[in-house]
């Protein structure tokens, strides 16, 4: 399979690409700024201080901004055109990439819209983030 | 007003561009070197320094340097993608003022459109999605969807429009109208902008830089070299650097380019103001790179880039002539354009430009590379 575009995980990163195949998405946290930070690394971006720690986020945040891709000759991308790349401001104060979900409709992606996360398996190691609409609460 | 004026550009060329499928990479190198020794009346016995990168080989340089059949001291391949350009015009210039070079030849080639024809690489390479890339590549954000994403923000938050960002495209292409090399010279309109088809939403596809060949070369030496030579020098007053980010994600604040320090490094270097900027030559890639730009040079206010290019302002004969080539838009953009910004303001300076300023006396080139990622800004005077 075309599997070129999935993540290549190494040691800093096992511990995210594990959690998010049991659906929990993971940030990290520095202890002595007492601030949280993504993409994961070792040493804080801030204070670079090593005092870091993994923390399980909610999922939930609001969309930063987005496009809509409409040519990408790469498959599987090429497959999925017209998709959606977005960036979502999550609610403990990081800033992360994903797709929209493609089974959401494109019409309800906009700067500001609510939305939660989910994970896709696309292989046996590797579940991907999308993002979608929060749904109604019970 | 200036202080700095310890190196000049004493000679700009480009190589052939467009579709230059029957030469090569190299080839293109030396075409452009030549030329603008020629245009510099410089021997390439005098060349001691040599500044390149090209896209994939890190060790480009010392095979250009063999190609070129020279063995020079001073060395530059910083990497920083269009912006490395105006990153070697820095360094040169310090190297040339401490002494450890006197006269360095900047040179860039590349077969970009051919290469896409000859399927030796994809229309839009990706990166692989190693280290921090791994969070970001596999939800395949094209480098258009890259600068797409910055164009929604800005509008969300500023109200820009897609008309406004197409009416950079249109100056572009007025002005490229003036050069006979330029690719694209056929009149556009806003309307055509809009109607062109969608590659990432709101980027349309005239909202994005031409796919060429090209190579162009710059050449940097002394003051006392540059007073000897035919041609006026074109002097080096303002210099300026800033990296932000790579991954998107890390983008401080996506309506910001890293302008807003490189420029005001360079305009503080040079002494001078938005308001003495005669012409300007930016980076444009896409239409919102160079909107973002006009704000962090401090052209308009932040947020009032959309109002500011409405009505012709970036076209030859407007408020503020910008990319007076066609820029990356509509004359040429051969992968990594932050040579041609150097060349066209060259001209500009010596009264050679195709579509000419009156009396201009102050440009300012700011590349920009990456993904909004670096900025380098040049100030270059008129002798």
């Amino acid at each position: 399979m075309n599997d070129w575009y999935l993540p290549v995980v190494d040691s800093e990163s096992e511990p995210f690409w594990r959690a998010a195949r049991e659906g929990r998405f993971l940030i990290m946290c520095c202890r002595p700024c007492d601030r949280p930070f993504f993409y994961p690394r070792r040493y804080c971006p801030r204070c670079w201080s090593d005092d870091t720690e993994w923390q399980q986020v909610s999922g939930r945040g609001v969309v930063h901004t987005y496009s809509i891709v409409h040519q990408n000759p790469a498959p599987p991308f090429s497959d999925w055109v017209p998709y959606a790349v977005v960036l979502v401001d999550l609610d403990e104060g990081v800033r992360v990439m994903a797709n929209w979900d493609r089974a959401a409709p494109l019409d309800g992606l906009a700067v500001g819209a609510q939305v939660e996360v989910i994970f896709e398996p696309v292989t046996d190691e590797i579940s991907l983030p999308r993002f979608r609409p929060v749904s109604p609460r019970p | 007003m200036s202080q700095r004026r310890a190196v000049a550009i004493a000679g700009v060329a480009e190589s052939d561009f467009g579709s230059v499928p029957d030469k090569t990479v190299l080839e293109l190198h030396a075409q452009a070197a030549v030329r603008a020794l020629a245009d510099a009346g410089i021997d390439r016995d005098e060349i001691d320094g040599l500044c390149s990168a090209a896209g994939a080989d890190p060790l480009h340089v010392l095979q250009l340097a063999e190609y070129l059949g020279i063995q020079p001291a001073y060395l530059d391949s910083t990497m920083v993608g269009g912006s490395s350009w105006e990153t070697y015009v820095e360094h040169a210039v310090l190297a040339i003022e401490a002494g450890r070079c006197s006269t360095a030849l900047l040179v860039y080639g590349s077969t970009a459109r051919s290469d896409v024809a000859r399927r030796y690489r994809s229309a839009d390479a990706a990166l692989a999605p190693r280290g921090p890339n791994q969070y970001e590549v596999p939800f395949g954000p094209t480098l258009i969807s890259k600068y797409a994403m910055v164009a929604r923000r800005h509008m969300h938050q500023y109200g820009t429009t897609s008309e406004q960002l197409a009416a950079i495209a249109v100056a572009m292409r007025k002005n490229a109208s003036r050069n006979a090399n330029a690719v694209m010279r056929d009149p556009i309109t806003v309307a055509d902008v809009l109607a062109s088809r969608m590659i990432a939403d709101p980027l349309h596809l005239l909202d994005c830089c031409l796919r060429t060949d090209g190579g162009g070369a710059v050449v940097l030496t002394s003051a006392k070299r540059a007073r000897s030579l035919r041609k006026p020098p074109v002097w080096v007053i303002g210099m300026g650097g800033a990296a932000s980010h790579l991954s998107m994600a890390q983008m401080e604040d996506m309506t910001v380019s890293p302008a807003v320090r490189s420029g005001a490094a360079a305009f503080a270097d040079a002494g001078i103001t938005p308001r003495d900027v005669d012409v300007l030559q930016v980076y444009d890639a896409f239409t919102i790179m160079v909107l973002l730009t006009l704000e962090a040079l401090g052209f308009c206010a932040p947020g009032e880039g959309g109002p500011f290019v409405e009505d012709g302002t970036l076209a030859y004969d407007g408020a503020l002539p910008a990319n007076t080539d066609g820029g990356g838009l509509s004359s040429n953009h051969p992968g990594m354009r932050g040579l041609f910004l150097l060349i066209e303001a060259a001209r500009q300076l010596r009264g050679e430009s195709n579509a000419q300023v009156p009396d201009a006396r102050i440009a300012v080139c700011n590349a920009t590379g990456g993904f909004m990622s670096h900025c380098s800004t040049i100030v270059l005077a008129a002798d």
